[in-house]
């Protein structure tokens, strides 16, 4: 079989795989981009091949709920998990001002087991660090949607729970909760930095009891917080699932 | 700063000419020849210097009011020069060959308070909102608290407290009101 017959083949698979065809159909109305749009290109062997960004790097599937192991070693994961919380770097507003000062020696977050990490595939904890844009928001859930489950949302700040002092804004949202799943809320405006400690403190209280399960409630209804953020965020131009 | 508005006064037909101090003066001029006095300024008097452009919503009286400020190295004064152009679908001739930071301005314009620029390069894109499909929300018939009530889920129960009154029952409940009279109340 010469070269440019196996680019063939390699390009039919990938515009006829399972999740291509589903992600196409979750995604109907579209405000794509330029460069995100369906298109050919020549590769450096002079074959064609059609790409499609947004279907291509992404999976069509749902999120499914994972369901606990059993009785002693669920316990024995929730301790592991609770002692090493990997945060993601985003800050969201305001309140991203109270996350470096948590990792220099004054408050010693690394004594918790909390580290911040550069990317969303290495994190599973995300601080919506006070108000939250509309054009934010669609940041973060592409961020969210890609972090490994357990997943944990802290939200700091009182923006975060009603709105905040911007509760009449045209551009910030008032509840996050109905746009992704919140485990602990941290109040105040601003919180200190002490604050959000103890806010880490009751994040691990509850995965050692196992009740921190919002990321299986986020997949459990799925399709309500999709229906809230696409009320919103009106130019959805990526695909519905993002991991 | 007199010498040079009594020099252009006829010739532009300046109206409502205020001046704050020997740097600083705001006149107003007509739509047509607002960026002929722009360039003017810019090329023989010696204001080089593109401070900034903005907008005022005059809603009681159906315009909009644009401001484009101007400042001389040389010199070392400003000059502010307004113009009025209708509230209803606003347009006005896009100087952006003038300085090209004004793009930005325009674009933003365009968004915020729906000022149509023909001509200006990336005018019509998103500036700082994005799918916005409301009517521009700078301009003060937009009710922003009502479209956050209709949109982003209010919580119930959320109360407002005047700050003052609220901290003094709080903190000195048994202290009698003795509230001082601000100055500019008298």
């Amino acid at each position: 079989m010469s070269e440019l017959d196996i680019n063939d083949k390699v390009s039919e698979m990938l515009n006829k795989s399972e999740h291509n065809v589903a992600a196409a159909e979750c995604f109907e109305k579209t405000f794509v981009r330029p460069e995100d749009e369906e298109r050919e290109v020549i590769a450096p062997d002079g074959s064609i091949i059609k790409v499609n960004p947004i279907y291509d790097y992404f999976s069509g599937k749902k999120p499914t709920e994972e369901k606990p192991c059993r009785g002693v070693i669920e316990k024995f994961l929730n301790w592991a998990r609770a002692e090493s919380i990997w945060v993601l770097g985003f800050g969201t507003g305001c309140g991203s001002i109270e996350i470096p000062p948590l990792m220099t020696p004054r408050f010693d977050a690394f004594r918790f087991g909390l580290q911040m990490r550069p990317t969303p595939r290495q994190s599973n904890a995300f601080i919506i660090s006070g108000y939250l844009s509309v054009k934010t928001l669609k940041r973060v859930i592409r961020s969210y949607e890609q972090m490994p489950s357990p997943k944990y949302i802290l939200a700091l700040g009182s923006c975060t729970i009603n709105g905040g002092m911007y509760y009449d804004s045209y551009s910030t949202i008032n509840r996050l909760d109905k746009y992704l799943p919140v485990d602990v809320y941290i109040a105040g405006c601003m919180p200190r930095p002490e604050a959000l400690l103890a806010g880490f403190m009751k994040l691990k209280e509850l995965i050692k009891a196992g009740k921190a399960e919002k990321a299986n409630e986020y997949a459990r209804n799925f399709d309500e917080y999709k229906a809230n953020q696409k009320k919103i965020i009106k130019d959805w131009n990526m695909p519905d699932y993002n991991w | 700063m007199k010498e040079i508005l009594d020099k252009i006064q006829a010739k532009y037909n300046l109206q409502d000419i205020a001046i704050q101090d020997n740097n600083q003066a705001y006149v107003t001029v007509g739509k047509d020849l607002a960026i002929d006095m722009v360039t003017y300024m810019r090329d023989y008097e010696g204001f080089s210097h593109f401070v900034m452009m903005s907008c005022v919503d005059w809603i009681e009286d159906g315009k909009l009011q644009l401001l484009y400020l101007l400042n001389s190295p040389e010199k070392k004064c400003d000059i502010g020069i307004k113009v009025f152009i209708e509230r209803n679908k606003p347009t006005m001739q896009s100087c952006h060959h003038l300085w090209k930071q004004i793009w930005t301005y325009q674009r933003e314009l365009r968004e915020a308070f729906g000022i149509d620029f023909p001509g200006s390069p990336r005018v019509e894109e998103n500036f700082v909102l994005e799918g916005w499909t409301e009517m521009p929300h700078m301009l003060r018939d937009f009710d922003t608290n009502k479209y956050a009530e209709e949109t982003y889920f209010p919580r119930e129960g959320r109360k407002t407290y005047d700050p003052a009154t609220y901290m003094r029952e709080k903190l000195y409940p048994k202290q009698p009101v003795t509230a001082k009279k601000n100055k500019d109340d008298e």
